[in-house]
């Protein structure tokens, strides 16, 4: 029992951290203490990173094979838990400046951040839901966060009404897979499979399944609260949705998949594969119209969940590897992107429109550079780090016997390029008498921006040990 | 004799009719977290009707949880909801329209 309590020791870390949070801040200035408690959690985050990620490498379970803790919980821990911190470090400043920083903010994040690392570690269908309701209720209220504004509580309506309808498919797939299994576990569930032939029930169970982690995933075609809800939530909140949640959703996909049904790889793989080429089709054709910076980026959140759709449909441990890197790869661009957007601001105000940024590389040459090669490495242009994400996952895909994604994956990223390139035009070659910007001047976004851009310039010549990471991780996952 | 088939299609028909509900409802947000219940208390019905028929506890230990889970879900989507109407004045389905997706 002791031995299982030391296994979930960082998950009852910051637990504790968030009770103890609310319990203080109820207690004393209530808001006056949101600043320093923000600063606070994402300091702990990067600590239980560095905790979780200098780990042994060996894979313990707990709790009868409840919990999991394994390589590839680990990397995806680590990944979710910096995302996370550098968000919170991002959102201090912009929301203290417009008076939204309440104290449940960081508590908020912190139990979200414990219901994904519950979801990445969960080891039976019932510490899955457990882990999943954690962070989506957790979810809920920050997209509603502005009490005061109407597209905030929208957002969060939206939010709620479609999470909990992708619970419910999810729980009823859980409860057929259970019945027709006999158990729970992953490791109770894979044994049914283990002669290749799947039953019709267990199959219902596993479309179900799927479809409520689509929606979680915002994979098309249960992708329509995405643009609505990033584009409701306050920036920072967006920033948030747009890194760990899709981190720790992508692992407990693949975590389910493989763990669960590994043996019946022929069966899903179909249905991941089309999700993947429709997600990447819809995210590069629907934000072309966009000229909302968030709505944009929630259209390409969709393309590139697709393509860590895509090297989960291979179904082997290449395409595993390949989705991870392609994750590590899509945070730390999506952590800069959300550090520019966070500074779009006009007499104090944020400014969303695409249009704004007209000429902005005359104003603000620097951080026009930085944005426009993270903006290239969200297209997938050579040689940002970025297309060696894309590369990974076609040669996972072509290796897993699916050119024909592949192939779909390349024109789609084709079509995806545009809407990018279409903001670097503005900032470069644009309107020399449209209202511009001011200079945000926040040193902590300035740094994240810069940072995130010089990874991905950097990044190409080792991904910094991210990809033998990532290779560990997806071998402890795969085992056949 | 009423067997396992007879619980689960009356557990799939519940499930079938709160879909609907989310997704005919034009007038009530209310009836929305009434149809997202109806889904759920399904599922239990499911998860409750294989426990009996294999003989094993999980399924009934399983919808503990999701009961407590639904009661925490209610609990925040009418919480978001009283937001919602003071700001909006309305809480029809019809005006959750602010933003276009």
């Amino acid at each position: 029992m002791s031995a299982d309590l030391t296994l979930i020791l960082p998950e009852i870390v910051l637990a504790a951290f968030a009770i103890l949070g609310l319990l203080g801040a109820v207690y004393t200035g209530k808001d006056a203490l949101a600043p320093a408690l923000t600063w606070a959690t994402s300091a702990l985050f990067v600590l239980v990173a560095l905790w979780v990620g200098l780990a042994e490498p060996e894979t313990h379970y707990g709790f009868g094979g409840m919990f999991i803790d394994d390589s590839f919980a680990r990397f995806a821990k680590v990944t979710l838990l910096l995302s996370a911190a550098a968000v919170l470090a991002m959102s201090e400043g912009y929301m203290s400046n417009r008076g939204l920083l309440r104290f449940e903010y960081p508590v908020l994040v912190t139990l979200a951040v414990v219901g994904m690392m519950m979801m990445v570690s969960a080891g039976d269908l019932m510490s899955l839901y457990m882990g999943l309701e954690l962070q989506s209720l957790a979810l809920y209220v920050v997209a509603s966060l502005r009490r005061d504004s109407i597209k905030s509580t929208e957002a969060g309506l939206k939010y709620f009404v479609l999470g909990a309808l992708s619970s419910g498919l999810l729980l009823y797939g859980a409860s057929l897979v259970y019945g027709y299994s006999g158990t729970t576990l992953f490791s109770g569930i894979i044994q049914t499979t283990v002669s290749g032939d799947v039953s019709i029930g267990l199959l219902l169970g596993l479309v179900f399944l799927i479809s409520g982690l689509a929606f979680k995933v915002s994979a098309v075609p249960f992708h329509m609260w995405t643009p609505d809800v990033y584009e409701g939530a306050p920036t920072p909140i967006t920033a948030f949705f747009a890194t760990a949640p899709k981190v720790a959703a992508m692992a407990l996909f693949a975590r389910l998949l493989h763990d669960a049904f590994g043996n019946a790889v022929s069966d899903w793989q179909q249905v991941v594969a089309l999700i993947s080429v429709l997600s990447m089709f819809l995210g590069g054709i629907a934000a072309i119209g966009q000229n909302n910076i968030k709505r944009l980026m929630a259209y390409s959140s969709i393309a590139h969940m697709g393509y860590a759709l895509m090297g989960l449909a291979a179904g082997t441990v290449l395409g595993v590897q390949a989705m991870l890197v392609y994750l590590a790869i899509y945070v730390t661009m999506n952590v800069g992107t959300f550090a520019f957007i966070l500074m779009m601001e006009r007499d104090g105000q944020p400014v969303v429109d695409v249009t704004s940024l007209n000429m902005y590389s005359k104003r603000e040459p620097g951080k026009a550079l930085a944005m426009l090669v993270l903006l290239f490495s969200l297209a997938g242009v050579p040689p940002m780090l970025g297309f060696f994400g894309k590369l990974y996952v076609l040669r996972a895909a072509y290796d897993g016997g699916l050119a024909w994604l592949a192939i779909a994956g390349v024109i789609a990223s084709v079509i995806g390029a545009f809407y990018y390139l279409r903001i670097v035009f503005y900032m470069y070659f644009g309107d020399e008498n449209a209202q511009g910007l001011d200079g945000g001047k926040s040193p902590v976004l300035w740094g994240f921006l810069m940072a995130s851009a010089v990874v991905m310039v950097l990044g190409i010549v080792n991904m910094f040990g991210v990809e033998g990471a990532a290779a560990a991780a997806a071998a402890s996952l795969v085992v056949n | 004799m009423i067997g396992l088939e007879h619980y689960l299609t009356v557990a799939a028909t519940l499930f079938v009719i709160g879909i609907f509900g989310l997704f005919l409802n034009r007038k009530n947000v209310i009836i929305l977290l009434m149809s997202i219940e109806l889904m759920l208390l399904a599922v239990n019905i499911n998860f409750v009707a294989f426990s009996s028929f294999l003989g094993d506890l999980v399924g009934q230990v399983f919808t503990l949880f999701v009961l407590t889970v639904a009661a925490a879900e209610a609990a925040i989507g009418l919480a978001i909801l009283v937001c919602f109407f003071r700001n909006r004045g309305t809480i029809a389905v019809e005006d959750v329209n602010v933003m276009k997706g």
